[in-house]
């Protein structure tokens, strides 16, 4: 279980202010995060795994803070963006779920189970030696998912893992997400998706407004938006 | 020199941008009739990776799909790629590019702040026209054995075309410069 | 929802495949046999070495079992060039001469290209990685050159289809044959691309290889510029949320 502090965080771009002063601890195994559009969530989401350093304040992961440890960070915390043709990164399926195993210097026959394991545990292995660019809208993010978890990190960051998908394989990311082990964060326009979450954050300019269960969580940031 | 470390955004741009000189080659070419040669937009590509990544990700940007094409992939405008292309009489403005994209790059890179449409026109005329020619005819005349004035004189067909390309291209820079005013900073 | 398994429109689509020796000599080898004769053959205008080496190309191709049309498929793009060339040489120096410049143009093209078609793509690569190898002490560094690489190919289909999509969506606004309307949006859509791939990057590998406890993306120190004193974020801003 990944416990993630963040205290005070204030995160600036230029003359823009993401994030107001943002404090808050995850422990849980399932967390939700909505807001609207601009409401600085995609950046909330981007200091768990130190993509983005707090301009003031600080994020610390299991005691590794993530402005000293860049890392180690992320090798703990994983993370899947909202336009897997983005993430993928190597022309071959198998090449490019290897890509984050390429620091850690395993034996290649190590390295090749690995590979296996995950690709099979997506239901992918039938298109290991496949060009990535082949692959349908809804394996392409299991592909994702697949290379963000062959480290096995302890958590896995979603930025709308769903948004860019078509129903049907939308609600097969979302039951993918819903049936994995490791501490999931997951931010969203698809409330649906929190349905069986354990703690949901509203954000909105740039702080938390709501931090509730889902349902409690979805009924105010419903009425908040109408 | 350590300050020549490469950033893992700048390996990024230089592999997009060789991935968009190879998209370039699927825009059809357009035939001034007066003139009769085709124009294509590909090596408005040269001229593009040079002015927006600068010297360093520009040049190395070409030289990247240079080596795609070597290594036979049909990237060339009307498909061509493979070794062969680098042996034939025209090869030698595809290694003017390289050249032309680096001169281009450092002059954008200097003027950037103040980077205006005739300023960004004259710097691609300098690198992606006078260089790219420069390195092009003599290649040319040497693979041919035609004279080098004959070749020059051959090559002038093409001159308009290319103009035209670094208007678009000044045009195009100027924009972008507003869109992403940090375009470039010196990598740390 | 499945796949269309296309070899034809995955990257190394130009090797063919085969078993004979020129497929099983070594890349290095091929690589430097056409060096040399590239440099060989500039030096000389004789018919007999020249049309000799054109004979060897051709025996090469039967070796390889390459059919002579994939040769004229890689000669057809130059003739108007060629046709022009012997038509000079001829009529200013003499026929035997414009006979020999065109036979060592139409040589050194062909064998090159059957170097292209006995060897596989990654097989290139791995020849010019290691090509590389020595070139470390001036700053090259093999793998990123490998990253380089791949990232090209994995990102040529995206930024054609990119291409496609931007086309389309102006030739329905009627702008179909706006270079301006067609570059730009293509070059934005790039450049945005290009900052969320890095970002996966740093998040999938844990940063470069050389700092291990720096974060990933060390604030750049801004230096100062005349006029630019705005224009400096080394962090793009942040995405739709």
């Amino acid at each position: 279980m990944t416990t993630i502090e963040v205290t005070d965080v204030v995160k600036r771009f230029e003359s823009f202010e993401a994030l107001k002063g943002v404090s808050v601890t995850l422990a849980e195994k399932r967390i939700g995060v909505v807001g609207s559009n601009g409401s600085g969530k995609s950046t909330f989401a981007r200091l768990l795994n130190g993509l983005v350093l707090p301009t003031r304040g600080s994020v610390v992961v299991d005691g590794l803070d993530t402005a000293k440890a860049g890392k180690a960070i992320r090798r703990r915390v994983g993370f899947v963006f909202q336009n897997p043709d983005n993430q993928i990164v190597f022309p071959v399926v198998e090449e490019d779920v290897a890509f984050g195993l390429k620091g850690l210097k395993l034996p290649r026959d190590e390295r090749e189970s690995l590979v296996d394991t995950v690709l099979s545990r997506y239901g992918l292995e039938h298109l290991r030696q496949q060009p990535a660019h082949t692959l349908s809208g809804g394996q392409k993010q299991l592909l994702a998912i697949a290379g963000a978890l062959i480290t096995n990190p302890a958590c896995v960051v979603f930025d709308e893992p769903t948004t860019l998908l078509d129903l049907r394989n939308a609600r097969m990311i979302a039951r993918t997400i819903r049936e994995m082990e490791q501490t999931v964060i997951v931010v969203t326009h698809d409330l649906a998706l929190l349905n069986e979450f354990d703690r949901v954050l509203v954000f909105d300019e740039g702080r938390i407004l709501v931090d509730d269960a889902p349902s409690a969580a979805l009924a105010r940031y419903v009425e908040r938006m109408q | 020199m350590k300050h020549t470390v490469v950033r893992t955004k700048d390996i990024v741009l230089i592999a997009l941008f060789a991935a968009l000189m190879a998209a370039l080659a699927l825009f059809p070419p357009i035939t001034i009739p007066a003139l009769g040669v085709p124009i294509t937009a590909q090596s408005m590509g040269v001229m593009l990776s040079g002015a927006i990544l600068g010297a360093k990700r520009g040049g190395l940007s070409i030289l990247l799909f240079l080596l795609l094409v070597a290594i036979g992939l049909p990237l060339l405008s009307g498909g061509r790629g493979g070794l062969g292309v680098f042996f034939g009489p025209t090869a030698g403005f595809m290694f003017g590019w390289v050249l032309g994209a680096v001169l281009i790059g450092y002059l954008h890179e200097r003027a950037w702040a103040t980077i205006e449409p005739f300023k960004s026109f004259l710097y691609c005329f300098l690198g992606g026209i006078v260089v790219v020619y420069a390195i092009g005819i003599p290649w040319a005349s040497v693979n041919t054995g035609v004279s080098l004035v004959k070749v020059a004189v051959g090559s002038l067909a093409f001159i308009p075309g290319d103009m035209l390309k670094a208007g678009l291209t000044a045009l195009a820079v100027v924009a972008i410069r507003k869109a992403f005013p940090a375009m470039h900073q010196p990598a740390a | 929802m499945s796949p269309t398994p296309s070899s034809e429109s995955h990257a190394p689509a130009r090797t063919r495949p085969g078993r004979s020796p020129l497929h099983r000599m070594p890349a290095g080898i091929k690589l430097l046999v056409l060096a040399a004769a590239g440099t060989g053959l500039a030096f000389t205008t004789s018919l007999w070495v020249l049309g000799g080496a054109l004979a060897l190309t051709g025996a090469g191709y039967a070796i390889a079992r390459q059919p002579v049309r994939r040769l004229f498929g890689v000669i057809r793009p130059m003739i108007w060039l060629l046709v022009p060339i012997f038509l000079v040489q001829g009529f200013m120096e003499s026929w035997i001469l414009a006979v020999a410049i065109v036979t060592r143009i139409i040589t050194l093209v062909a064998l090159a290209q059957l170097v292209t078609l006995t060897t596989p793509s990654d097989t290139m690569i791995a020849v010019i990685t290691r090509a590389l190898t020595p070139f470390r002490v001036f700053g090259v560094h093999p793998g990123k050159v490998a990253l380089a690489i791949s990232l090209a190919l994995r990102f040529l289909p995206v930024i054609g289809g990119l291409a496609q999509e931007v086309r389309d969506a102006q030739r329905a606004r009627g702008l179909g044959h706006n270079p301006l309307a067609l570059a730009l949006p293509l070059l934005i859509r790039t450049l945005r691309m290009a900052g969320d791939v890095t970002d996966a990057i740093e998040a999938r590998s844990g940063g470069d290889d050389d700092e291990d406890a720096a974060p990933a993306r060390t604030p750049v120190p801004v230096t100062p510029r005349a006029g630019s004193a705005a224009a400096s974020s080394p962090a793009p801003a942040p995405r739709s949320s």
